[in-house]
């Protein structure tokens, strides 16, 4: 009977401690970030860093103005959502609406693999094939640009968006739909005016999901965004969002320069936007689960 | 019994190998000087099996600052050091010695379909800088001009902006991209584009200028008259002795030279 009293609490205990590890690398990870990054915001001086619009971190005298990359990344994420949402959605309705089992079992695998590829492949699909063809289509100097980057990380999130969606989707209640039928309801009507309605949340947070893997992503942009650190004026300026600007420059970078800690005043920014959404999208799910 | 023996053989073995063996030599920094070190330590090491060398990348910057904290035996810069670094290193207890082991140079490249084929340094400059903005103006077709050009911590980036920029800021627009192959594939498939690469990642899918009317060569970048070319440095912590010593040597040495010019950089003689 000791023996296994004593053995549960060992138990307990190692399950308790591993639970902890995530929490408090996450905090070293935080605190990291917060005492460098908080350095950049000193030296650079808080307007100068958000709000300046030139970056030049190794011309003498440096520059550290880091708007044009948060509107960037904004820019990048939001043309990805344009791209990634209808399409994930409308595949995930596809699958669970229209299609029969035998498409459905020869459809999901391929989504399911879309997830699987590495970034990287994606960033050099983008490089040596869709830019240069976007730059044919649309006859543009460059294409590697805010569409393409867009356009790339669209495709990324497609199987986020589309799985979880789908997942929603199944449990719409089937006397829901067949009530929409009886009311002389066609297939779109019952979809878009029965089945969508009831799965808003779990589309919100799909959505949110899919923002954060956009915002976040590194290689991607780095790749094919073009890297120009200049305000985007058109869909088709190349541009720099915050995460390249970190992976590309750090590196080379000297350690205990303002340009280092200006990197990690970045990586700040860079949690402070992610933080935000994952709020935001804890208070629609709370939400909706109140509803 | 068995598995807690085990787990303590594994604890021992993993303790073990975290201690320097003294045929241990360590090199990290420049990804630049990356290919030369990393075939010579090759070759290096089938002469020398008792000796074994770790050659890892991270930039000229990364190199340098591990030098100064003592974790690595030779950094790879692919810029000259600075008064900076040099400051540090010897409040560390560190005495920066250089050593040249090859020479770069940067090409800058066009287009194949580009009629363009000589440029001198200040339209380069006035490229960069975004006073010249279309091909028209240096006597090629009407088309803008796409600059391309390395992402500014580079090492590269530092030679050019020291050799033609001369600080001067360059245009907003510029893309700026993670690496040479990049650059080369952007030039590659852009009829607008103009980049800058070192000479070893030069191929035939892009068309290198003449600078000053000098084209890159290992003669014109050792007699001077090509314009933008640097050296390529090894720093070690004082002059190197034993196995270091040794492996400079080498690399120094003809057989070493011979590999600097199959990686594609110009060797001092």
């Amino acid at each position: 009977m000791e023996k296994r009293k004593i053995r549960d609490g060992f138990a307990t205990f190692l399950i308790h401690s591993i639970s902890l590890i995530s929490l408090v690398i996450l905090a070293l990870i935080v605190y990291d970030i917060f005492s460098k990054g908080y350095i950049a915001f000193k030296e650079v001086g808080f307007t100068n860093f958000i709000f300046g619009r030139k970056y030049y971190p190794t011309m003498d005298p440096p520059s550290f103005g880091i708007f044009n990359f948060i509107v960037s990344s904004i820019f990048v994420t939001l043309g990805s959502i344009l791209v990634g949402l209808p399409l994930g959605v409308g595949s995930a309705i596809f699958l669970s609406e229209y299609a029969n089992l035998k498409t459905k079992e020869i459809l999901k695998p391929f989504i399911e693999i879309l997830s699987s590829i590495p970034s990287v492949i994606f960033g050099f699909i983008g490089i040596v094939f869709i830019g240069p063809f976007i730059r044919r289509f649309f006859n543009i100097p460059t294409g590697l640009n805010l569409f393409t980057a867009s356009f790339i990380l669209g495709i990324v999130i497609i199987p986020i968006i589309s799985s979880l969606t789908e997942d929603a989707l199944s449990t719409v209640p089937s006397t829901l739909k067949e009530a929409s039928y009886a009311l002389g309801g066609t297939k779109f009507d019952t979809i878009t005016r029965v089945v969508i309605p009831y799965t808003k949340g779990a589309l919100i947070s799909a959505l949110l999901l899919g923002i954060g893997r956009s915002i976040g992503e590194t290689m991607i942009v780095l790749m094919v965004a073009g890297g120009a650190m200049n305000f985007p004026n058109s869909i088709f300026s190349p541009v720099r969002p915050l995460t390249s600007t970190i992976a590309a420059e750090m590196g080379e970078t000297a350690v205990g320069t303002t340009h280092f800690y200006v990197l990690y005043g970045i990586a700040l920014v860079l949690l402070f936007l992610t933080l935000i959404l994952t709020l935001i999208s804890n208070r629609f799910i709370k939400n909706l689960k109140r509803e | 019994m068995k598995k807690i023996f085990t787990l303590i053989l594994i604890c021992l073995i993993s303790f073990l190998s975290v201690f320097p063996k003294n045929n241990e030599i360590t090199v990290s920094g420049s990804t630049t000087v990356f290919p030369i070190v990393q075939k010579a330590s090759e070759v290096f090491m089938d002469k020398n099996p008792s000796i074994n060398i770790t050659v890892r990348g991270g930039g000229s910057g990364v190199g340098i600052s591990n030098l100064i904290e003592g974790k690595v035996d030779i950094a790879n810069s692919s810029r000259k050091i600075k008064e900076k670094e040099i400051y540090q290193a010897k409040e560390n207890g560190i005495n920066i010695y250089e050593t040249v082991i090859a020479n770069d140079a940067l090409s800058i490249v066009v287009h194949p379909s580009n009629p363009v084929s000589e440029i001198n340094l200040k339209t380069l400059k006035d490229i960069y800088t975004g006073k010249i903005r279309n091909w028209k103006e240096l006597g090629g077709k009407d088309m803008s001009i796409v600059v391309v050009s390395r992402d500014v911590s580079s090492g590269t980036f530092e030679v050019f902006n020291e050799k033609v920029l001369e600080n001067t800021k360059y245009r907003e627009d510029a893309l700026l991209l993670a690496s040479n192959n990049a650059v080369l594939s952007t030039v590659k498939d852009t009829p607008g584009a103009i980049g800058y690469l070192g000479i070893g990642f030069v191929n035939e899918s892009v068309k290198a200028l003449k600078i000053e009317g000098v084209y890159p060569s290992k003669e014109s970048v050792n007699n001077k008259t090509y314009k933008i070319a640097r050296s390529l440095y090894l720093y070690t912590n004082g002059k190197p002795k034993g196995n270091i010593g040794k492996f400079i040597e080498f690399i120094l040495s003809d057989e070493g030279q011979k590999i600097v010019e199959e990686t594609g950089y110009i060797p001092l003689r």
